[in-house]
């Protein structure tokens, strides 16, 4: 196969700057996919922190009936700004950062498809970071239209300035989108060209099937929310009426140019999550995953679904009668291939070996979570439940499931599982169980009374409310507070054990998977020697082996 | 340094990359110049849902309208942008040529057509101001100004972006050698050419002659 030439080796050997113990390529432009991953995971993390503390501020605020600690214009402000960076400077970029880590790995490729667009997408994420965080600096404060920026509230520019904080959030999703627009060519590219010899579609990890569906998600969906937002960009600044209904501008389509992103945006969260559940369940249950073929396709299944689903956002729009059963159809339609893939999941762990470790952990209880979060899904997707609840803190409870309950737990487990594989450490099992604990308790504290007072009428971006509302309030400003402090043992645990911890082996897991026959961390190139697929994978219990040169992916002095 | 020197090299280039996409199951890890290809319709697919969106826009404000048109407007001259429209989809058989004629090894036949494809499409951005200047109406003056801007604008700037890829690859036809290894650059340049074109069409159809 591949021969190395002299100077590629001498590349591979080089201790300055790719070498793996060298943290100064952290904060270099380095075209490592792996150092790219990492890059995305630290920073989207800083930024989970940020959104975390405005989401106390929230909560801070609803523990008392009446609007005693922020001023209305911040609070709108703080719900504005939770959102729009818990999904675009967190969910996101998180998700990318892994996928970027593990999917060139999982497929036995050197690197990503296009190395320097990757670190190009990856380094915009801190500058509209920037360009986000600035707009608490600017005369009127951020952005106070929530993070859909529905015109005609988007529009009103308050403070008559042209640089306000609704254009630099336009700025900052634009920058965003470009960078993920960036990824989302190079993940495509890299999946369908870059696999290994013998690497064949059926034979990729479920991960790798998720982040391909999930990217074409982003192909086909963001230059939808690009096109209303330059639409919406050129209403706020030179005046003209797209979404203006004074001047014979239609609003509505705006609400229909962003859920057309904007849900599926949701899958592009999910998708990777399923992945991981795929790959966590076989290895801590010794067992192949049930299913992986149907799991593998469900996931296409849903990428194309999901451009379909857009205006169960939108019922309470205006939206004519027939459009609105349509769109009930095809909403609970999605969650035949979701459900699927729960199936899948709970028969792999059914009478399996389980091993409770912290990644297992917090796979089982996102899946949980998940679950409850789909059937608040389906009571959702039902046009007359809806309108019941359209806009209340029951949509806030649902989607906190699906997007803490399931992607942030998600995020967790393969954070912990690949841990020993991204840093050569292991983790303290002891810190990550207490994370675990905290973590769960917190979120449904948190998020599960908003169920009842949706239920009961609350609105949802309020910041006073009728008393009668106060005790579940009480409830989830305390699990809130709960959720803030369960990222403490998290950082000092990946801190600690990233210093100090026990040196990982390739495989501490015992895990089925290119990623694994690799050393801890894996070398820059990561295959010496590119592998020769020859096995499915989540071979657990079988005896043939996953690739046919497992001796000769590494140069001999480098492995472990 | 003459151009025609290096044809013996490429040419046995050419048929081993040919191979290797056919069999995807060999090693195409190496095949940079297939995968900038792959990318770059990829992102072709992703840009073009931009305009799908701005032409679903365009329909729906122009199908649910009180007052589409703004006070005092008649409609639009369709003779100019007609002329205009022939000179821009002539320009894709044009860069073509162009391209077979580097395929082949004729630098200056290259050139020369490649640079009568940057010609018309320069033409074309100038009947596009021309008839911007002559409008009564302008990107403020309701959803119809707005729209017919949005869209003629942001397809001008792609003919624009059009032709600064064309012009880049022009200057790189002098360096010597330089497409010895791949045409990459100017393959994706003339794809993106004909992408404009198409969605000109569209938009002529749907702004022009739907009035």
């Amino acid at each position: 196969m591949t021969k190395l030439s002299v100077d590629e080796i001498a590349q591979i050997e080089q201790p300055l700057p790719g070498a793996p113990n060298n943290w100064k390529r952290f904060f270099s432009f380095s075209t490592d996919h792996k150092v790219i991953g990492i890059q995305y995971l630290v920073t989207s993390f800083f930024f989970f922190l940020v959104g975390g503390i405005f989401a106390m501020i929230i909560r801070g605020e609803l523990i008392t009936p009446e609007a005693d600690l922020l001023d209305r214009a911040v609070y709108n402000a703080m719900f504005t700004m939770h959102g729009t960076v818990m999904l675009f400077l967190w969910t996101f970029p998180s998700l990318v950062g892994l996928s970027n880590y593990l999917v060139p790995l999982m497929i036995g490729a050197k690197d990503m498809a296009f190395p320097r667009l990757n670190a190009a997408a990856f380094w915009m994420v801190p500058v509209f970071g920037v360009i986000l965080m600035a707009s608490f600096l600017v005369p009127g404060g951020p952005s106070q239209s929530g993070w859909w920026a529905y015109p005609p509230v988007s529009l009103q520019n308050p403070t008559g300035n042209l640089i306000n904080g609704q254009v630099l959030w336009m700025l900052a999703v634009a920058i965003s989108g470009v960078s993920s627009i960036m990824g989302a060519v190079n993940f495509v590219t890299t999946i369908a060209r870059m696999r290994a010899p013998g690497m064949t579609w059926f034979r990729m990890p479920v991960f790798v099937w998720t982040v391909f569906a999930a990217q074409i998600i982003q192909l086909f969906g963001l230059p939808a929310l690009t096109a209303g937002a330059v639409m919406l960009l050129f209403d706020l600044t030179v005046g003209t009426s797209f979404f203006d209904p004074a001047k014979g501008g239609d609003p509505v389509l705006f609400q229909h140019f962003f859920w057309f992103y904007s849900h599926p945006a949701v899958y592009v969260i999910i998708l990777p999550i399923f992945g991981i559940f795929s790959e966590i369940f076989p290895v801590y249950a010794r067992k192949p995953l049930f299913g992986y073929k149907v799991v593998a396709i469900s996931s296409l299944i849903i990428t194309g679904l999901s451009g379909i689903v857009w205006v169960h956002h939108m019922f309470a729009s205006g939206t004519p009668g027939w459009m609105r059963m349509v769109f009930m159809a095809t909403t609970m339609l999605i969650s035949v291939p979701t459900g699927i893939k729960v199936f899948a999941w709970v028969a792999t762990i059914w009478g399996g070996k389980l091993r409770l470790n912290t990644p297992m952990l917090f796979a089982l209880g996102g899946l949980v979570m998940f679950v409850f979060a789909g059937v608040t899904g389906i009571m959702l997707a039902s046009v007359p439940f809806d309108i019941h609840v359209n806009n209340t803190y029951f949509v806030v409870g649902h989607f906190h499931y699906v997007i803490y309950g399931a992607v942030v737990m998600g995020m967790y487990a393969a954070l912990y599982h690949w841990f020993p594989k991204m840093t050569g450490r292991m983790y303290s099992e002891g810190l990550g169980k207490l994370h675990f604990v905290l973590t769960f308790m917190g979120t449904n504290l948190n998020f599960f009374p908003m169920h009842p007072l949706g239920l009961q009428g609350m609105p949802r971006r309020v910041a006073s409310y009728d008393p009668e509302f106060a005790f579940w309030n009480v409830v989830a400003s305390l699990g809130a507070f709960l959720l803030g402090m369960s990222t403490l043992p998290f950082i000092l645990n990946m801190i600690g054990s990233w210093v100090q911890g026990e040196a990982a082996p390739k495989n501490p897991w015992r895990a089925i998977g290119l990623e694994w026959l690799v050393s801890s961390p894996p070398t820059v190139e990561n295959y010496e020697e590119l592998p020769i697929v020859v096995a499915e994978p989540y071979g657990y219990g079988k005896t043939e082996p996953l690739v046919a040169n497992p001796d000769r992916l590494e140069v001999a002095h480098e492995s472990h | 340094m003459n151009p025609i020197e290096v044809n013996p090299s490429l040419n046995a280039k050419v048929p081993t990359d040919h191979t290797t996409d056919l069999h995807p199951s060999t090693e195409h890890h190496h095949d940079e110049a297939g995968n900038s290809m792959f990318g770059f319709i990829v992102f072709l697919l992703s840009e073009s849902v931009i305009f799908l969106s701005f032409f679903t826009g365009y329909i729906v404000y122009k199908t649910n309208a009180l007052d589409w048109l703004p006070p005092g407007v008649t409609g639009l001259e369709t003779r100019e942008p007609a002329i205009n429209t022939v000179v821009l989809v002539s320009s894709s058989f044009v860069i073509y040529i162009a391209e077979r004629f580097l395929h082949v090894k004729q630098l200056w036949g290259f050139r020369l057509f490649w640079l009568l494809t940057m010609a018309m499409g320069s033409y074309f951005l100038y009947g596009q101001a021309v008839e911007w200047r002559s409008l009564s109406f302008g990107f403020t003056d309701g959803v119809f100004g707005g729209t017919f801007y949005l869209l003629t604008g942001f397809h001008g700037l792609h003919v624009l972006t059009g032709i600064l890829l064309q012009a880049i690859m022009l200057v790189r036809s002098f360096i010597p050698g330089n497409y010895d290894r791949g045409e990459f650059g100017v393959a994706a340049t003339s794809l993106f050419w004909h992408f404009v074109d198409v969605i000109w069409i569209i938009l002529f159809v749907l702004i022009y002659l739907w009035q």
